[in-house]
């Protein structure tokens, strides 16, 4: 299925906006993101394999973590993924 | 709807004079707006928090649609690097404090507003007392200690918070806060380590971006003061100004948050700071080199030897047998280069074998200011290197103090 890839974690997937991914389910999918583009795992996951807290996954128009089977829920083929980030831009670092 | 003015009858709202009818005809004709709503503007006291990329389009709508009183936070002065994008300051104001280089441009615009100015940090300590006075609060900071701290602050004392944060090409907008909906610990319990978020070089935006979702706020705030329409309450709004898409998600309220949940844990401000896991800002100065923790005159940092550019000039001059590694990206090299080798920090590790046969020469590490090459030192010391030293102050520094025909940027 489609995953979006928000800006900041496009240097991890070779500035692709979107990626196609084969998965059962939610989790499933970004695992297999993570297996496909290995410096993006450190960024979804601990190190305990859970989701990062700061990462929001959205199947279609939905938060991952309010839909009943969360990560588990079964994911279809024309179904998308968006990735929302933290960011905190207001203006522009100067380093 | 959140209380914005308090719920004052037509007759309690301030009066317009008769400039000030010429002034906003075109919202007097406007039914959504009319008499009463620009009255409503007036009455209002809107916080800008930030006078940046967010802010200063932010500022400047709401001056001109008639908001009666805007406050500024803001400790920065004005730099020439600001122009590209935050219009409220201007070539003449550069060196001047944000707060009154703001001031200049909104008074310009419009003399009927009232202007209260905060040169300061917006902190713990001094945000419940600044928020009080004030209707609505514009979120335009630029880092997450200030994000998460603004909208603790704003749950706390019950104030909407119109949100829009930017990075790159891509931005965000919501209405954080009010009673109803979510607020910003709801989407984003936890802000990210600061290992993890990307290095502000990496960064940079396109200087439209902000003025784009700046005006998203404006609009958000001055439908929150008239009550109309549907504010961004509960919603995301994803902004991409590369592919000009625009997507709005559904927020919920989480019931357990820590802030506005049902059984709060967080019922005052706390140390913003320790929380997003970056140093305390010893000085008053920009935020983002304690967040990407630029190292000073350090003689060593984690292990890495601190060098100052005079120290590494004499080195060249003395024509010693050195090896040096600049980590910016590519696009920065030709802005200014010292001659060096280029492999980004981010793409370091899965390069390093290029610098085999360097591994136990001396190698001096530069980048821009001297943050992403003590990350990349610290990445050679780790995979071996035995004798590897950080360029103190970066390339701005050699600008600064070696060659000043050097562009800094």
């Amino acid at each position: 299925m489609k995953i979006h890839i928000p800006t900041p974690l496009r240097s991890y997937t070779g500035g692709k906006e979107t990626v196609e991914v084969g998965g059962a389910t939610v989790a499933a999918t970004l695992d297999q993101l993570a297996t496909s583009y290995p410096e993006l795992r450190n960024h979804l996951f601990t190190a305990e394999g859970k989701l990062r807290s700061f990462v929001n996954v959205y199947l279609n128009d939905d938060d991952v973590r309010y839909l009943p089977n969360k990560e588990e829920t079964v994911a279809a083929e024309n179904d998308e993924l968006t990735i929302i980030p933290s960011i905190a831009g207001g203006c522009c670092c100067n380093l | 709807m959140p209380v914005l003015t308090e719920e004052l009858t037509t007759t309690e709202l301030p009066k317009l004079t008769n400039d000030e009818i010429a002034r906003y005809s075109r919202h007097l004709i406007l039914p959504e707006v009319g008499m009463e709503g620009q009255q409503k503007l007036k009455a209002a006291k809107v916080l800008c928090v930030g006078t940046g990329g967010l802010g200063a389009p932010l500022a400047l709508y709401l001056a001109a649609a008639g908001v009666g009183t805007i406050g500024l936070v803001d400790f920065d002065t004005v730099d020439a690097s600001n122009l590209q994008r935050q219009v409220i300051h201007s070539t003449a104001t550069v060196g001047m404090l944000k707060v009154d280089s703001a001031e200049i441009m909104l008074k310009g615009l419009n003399p009927h507003l009232n202007v209260v100015k905060y040169n300061t940090m917006l902190t713990s300590a001094n945000a419940l007392e600044i928020f009080k006075d004030f209707d609505v609060i514009a979120d335009g900071t630029d880092n997450f200690q200030t994000r998460y701290l603004v909208n603790d602050a704003c749950v706390l004392t019950g104030k909407p918070n119109a949100y829009g944060s930017i990075f790159r090409f891509e931005g965000q907008a919501s209405v954080f806060g009010t009673e109803e909906g979510p607020c910003y610990r709801c989407l984003y319990p936890e802000p990210p380590p600061p290992g993890l978020v990307p290095s502000c070089a990496e960064g940079g935006v396109l200087g439209i971006l902000p003025g784009l979702v700046g005006i998203i706020q404006a609009t958000e705030v001055i439908k929150l003061i008239l009550k109309i329409g549907d504010p961004l309450i509960g919603r995301l709004l994803l902004v991409d100004a590369l592919g000009m898409s625009f997507r709005t998600l559904k927020l919920r309220k989480n019931p357990d948050c820590p802030v506005c949940g049902t059984h709060p844990t967080v019922t005052e401000l706390i140390d913003y700071d320790q929380f997003c896991g970056v140093p305390k800002p010893t000085e008053v100065g920009p935020l983002e080199v304690a967040q990407n923790q630029a190292v000073g005159d350090l003689p060593v940092v984690d292990g890495i030897p601190q060098i100052s550019v005079e120290a590494f000039k004499r080195k060249l001059d003395a024509k010693e047998d050195i090896f040096v590694l600049d980590v910016r990206e590519p696009h920065e090299y030709p802005i200014a280069n010292l001659g060096a080798p280029l492999i980004p920090v981010g793409s370091l590790e899965g390069r390093i074998s290029e610098l085999a046969s360097v591994k136990d020469k001396e190698i001096i590490v530069h980048c821009r200011s001297g943050a992403r090459s003590q990350k990349a030192a610290v990445i050679l010391k780790n995979a071996g290197f035995s004798n590897v030293s950080n360029l103190t102050g970066g390339i701005l520094a050699w600008a600064e103090k070696i060659d000043p025909t050097m562009p800094k940027y």
